[in-house]
């Protein structure tokens, strides 16, 4: 039974790899900016959950934390960057 | 593999089956991401990765975690509380912005203005 945990723990690490890829080709691909950020966001994303299945492998609860602050950088990235988009400037 | 090796089977089997329905919805949600054509279809897919894609990774540690640790472990209820609280904020951020930057550029792939309940107003 411990391997089908294994199983799922690569598989999970896997697809998760190959999803911040695909973020990672929109991210250069995109055709305007907006495509971008929308793409660094899915990035983000992916990056935490992939901190928390490593973290999980691993054994440590210490990839917790990191997880938290790559979810409110994101969050603070993505809407500043909007702001940008929307306005020219980030503070007005 | 250390610390996981103490979980029963029945945990085991659970904990496996949200691990890959997470991490499944998330790479079709940047599957999408990469996929689809124009920027409004766009928004939606990665929304597939932080609705249910992190719930049930973030549901396969809680309960992992919570069986090593032999107590209530709640730091991922932090993480997916402010997932969920921040994302639709951001995408409606980032949505307003590509659609003034849209209509103000003239490109034919926004949506018309009187689909718009609240419309922006471009000078």
């Amino acid at each position: 039974m411990t391997t089908v945990l294994w199983l799922a723990l690569t598989y999970a690490q896997i697809a998760l790899a190959l999803a911040a890829c695909l973020a990672a080709i929109r991210m250069m691909k995109g055709p305007r900016a907006q495509d971008r950020v929308l793409a660094l966001d899915a990035l983000y994303v992916t990056t935490m959950l992939l901190f928390i299945v490593s973290g999980m492998r691993l054994g440590t609860p210490f990839l917790f934390e990191a997880a938290l602050v790559i979810a409110i950088g994101g969050f603070v990235g993505t809407v500043s960057l909007s702001k940008f988009l929307m306005r020219g400037e980030v503070i007005e | 593999m250390t610390a996981l090796d103490d979980l029963p089977a029945w945990l085991m089997l659970i904990v496996a089956f949200f691990l890959v329905l997470g991490s499944s919805l998330t790479l079709l949600g940047t599957f999408g991401l990469l996929h689809l054509k124009s920027f409004y279809d766009r928004i939606h897919a990665p929304t597939l990765g932080t609705s249910w894609g992190a719930a049930a990774i973030l549901l396969a540690s809680l309960l992992a975690w919570s069986w090593i640790q032999d107590r209530v472990f709640l730091h991922e209820i932090v993480i997916g509380i402010c997932i969920m609280v921040t994302t639709p904020v951001t995408l409606m951020f980032l949505g307003r912005s590509a659609l003034q930057r849209d209509r103000a550029a003239g490109q034919l792939q926004a949506p018309k203005p009187s689909r718009d309940p609240d419309s922006i107003d471009i000078p």
